[in-house]
């Protein structure tokens, strides 16, 4: 039987109480919020904690997506069924639903939450790819009060966040820029529900045919989710063509740094980071021009 | 820590360490042992149940997570000695053979039928696509599906027929 270390159970009655025992409990506490990577972590005794902090009762707070002229806000509760079903994101953000629909499985769905996936900080991770592709910033709240940082910012290392022991993540901020936009994720998986070998994700954003600017994300291929500046500037100016989805998959390519294990052959993830990098892109500035 | 939460229309209130998990609070607790145990990982599916009304696997969610709420098991099914239809349906179509995820899978597809009462085969392929069975190749529990969406809607019609 798996079951976590003893540890005594708090529940969050709002940010600001939560915050507060944060502040109290230091770093022998840890927020919980769909537990469907923190409880797996704890039962193998890879996470110990004094006191868990359970943040679910906060979901009617933190879980929102709300649609501004210059960015949408997604509270960090938001779950992942409900990212899934959104209309509004898919209508301005359509990479979600692709990447909701390749994570985990409908059950693991129905609780598993957009913060707690980003503060899992694993490489392979697929809504940190999406906030990655689509430049998202987050949000994070502490006694002082609110401080925003960038993906990368956000991002440390492998399982390990910018968010101190006594902040909580609670919103996440995508800019909407005034061009036609569009935005796709592929995922290459072992079976259903698996993480990913390799995922790429990739927004454009079209002026008049040609691309203002363009952003890919790749998850599972370096110690965090990877974003690559120079795709992103390879592609600017151009008009969309398949030599330069080509360009672009062989820049993904050589700037990833993949390893060998049981997903996959290093060569075999740099081959699928240029594949999936050359999908994406036509998928996205198809559904830019449409 | 006192936990208290209604199971299949009960309320049950008892003191449990903050660890137990949901699935353990039910079998070994309230000797609810209709929901399995299975991988322990989220990933099998057997020990699915409806927390507030949704599936979720209760290995991976702690028992003291569900105070205060509702919780319904493979025992809320059937009223009295009248299966549930979904159930019906896996009886009729042979949609079990060891019987060890079908707990899970009723719940699951229970939910399914709940919100789209005529799911394609695609749709319940997808429904079902977190959890495991071993047994069936589950083509038969596809068609168990089927059978109670198909029975469900023909109640129906009857019922209307009849006022």
């Amino acid at each position: 039987m798996q079951v976590p270390a003893p540890f005594e159970y708090e529940r969050a009655t709002s940010v600001d109480q939560a915050i507060g025992l944060l502040e109290r409990l230091g770093s022998s506490a840890r927020l919980v919020a769909g537990g469907h990577s923190l409880l797996p972590m704890m039962k193998l005794r890879l996470a110990n904690f004094e006191y868990l902090i359970d943040i679910n009762p906060l979901h009617s707070e933190l879980g929102y997506i709300r649609l501004g002229d210059d960015e949408v806000r997604i509270g960090a509760m938001t779950r992942h069924r409900e990212l899934l079903e959104s209309e509004i994101l898919a209508d301005v953000f359509p990479i979600f639903r692709d990447a909701e629909k390749v994570i985990a499985d409908p059950i693991v769905r129905n609780r598993g939450t957009l913060g707690g996936s980003l503060c899992q900080a694993d490489p392979s991770e697929d809504l940190s790819a999406v906030c990655t592709t689509l430049d998202a910033s987050c949000v994070i709240r502490g006694t002082a009060g609110e401080r925003v940082v960038t993906m990368e910012e956000f991002h440390v290392g492998p399982y390990e966040t910018a968010v101190q022991d006594n902040e909580i993540l609670t919103e996440i901020r995508i800019p909407r820029k005034n061009f036609r936009a569009g935005s796709a994720y592929a995922k290459v998986e072992r079976r259903a529900g698996d993480w990913a070998v390799v995922s790429a994700g990739a927004a454009v954003w079209l002026d008049d045919g040609r691309i203002v600017d363009a952003r890919v994300g790749l998850a599972a291929v370096g110690p965090n989710t990877t974003g690559i500046p120079e795709i992103s500037a390879a592609l600017r100016g151009n008009e969309p063509s398949e030599d330069l989805f080509q360009l672009a998959g062989a820049i993904a390519a050589r700037s990833c740094d993949p390893s060998t294990d049981t997903r996959g052959s290093a060569d075999y993830k740099r081959h699928l980071a240029d594949e999936l990098t050359r999908r994406t892109l036509r998928t996205a500035v198809e559904r830019a021009r449409s | 820590m006192q936990v208290t939460m209604t199971v299949n229309g009960t309320e049950y209130t008892r003191e449990i360490e903050g660890r137990m998990l949901l699935v353990h609070f039910l079998r070994d607790v309230l000797s609810l042992t209709g929901t399995h145990w299975g991988c322990d990982t989220s990933n099998c599916g057997v020990c699915v149940v409806w927390l507030d009304g949704e599936p979720v696997k209760s290995c991976t969610v702690l028992a003291a997570m569900a105070g205060g709420h509702e919780v319904r098991t493979v025992e809320g099914l059937a009223n009295g000695a009248e299966l549930d239809p979904i159930q019906e349906g896996f009886r009729q179509c042979h949609g079990l053979q060891c019987g060890f995820c079908t707990p899970g899978m009723l719940m699951t597809c229970r939910a399914l039928l709940d919100k789209n009462p005529d799911p394609t085969e695609g749709e319940i392929r997808e429904a079902i696509s977190g959890q495991i069975c071993r047994c069936t190749g589950y083509s038969s529990i596809i068609r168990s599906v089927r059978w109670a969406a198909v029975h469900e809607s023909d109640a129906k019609e009857a019922e209307v027929a009849q006022a």
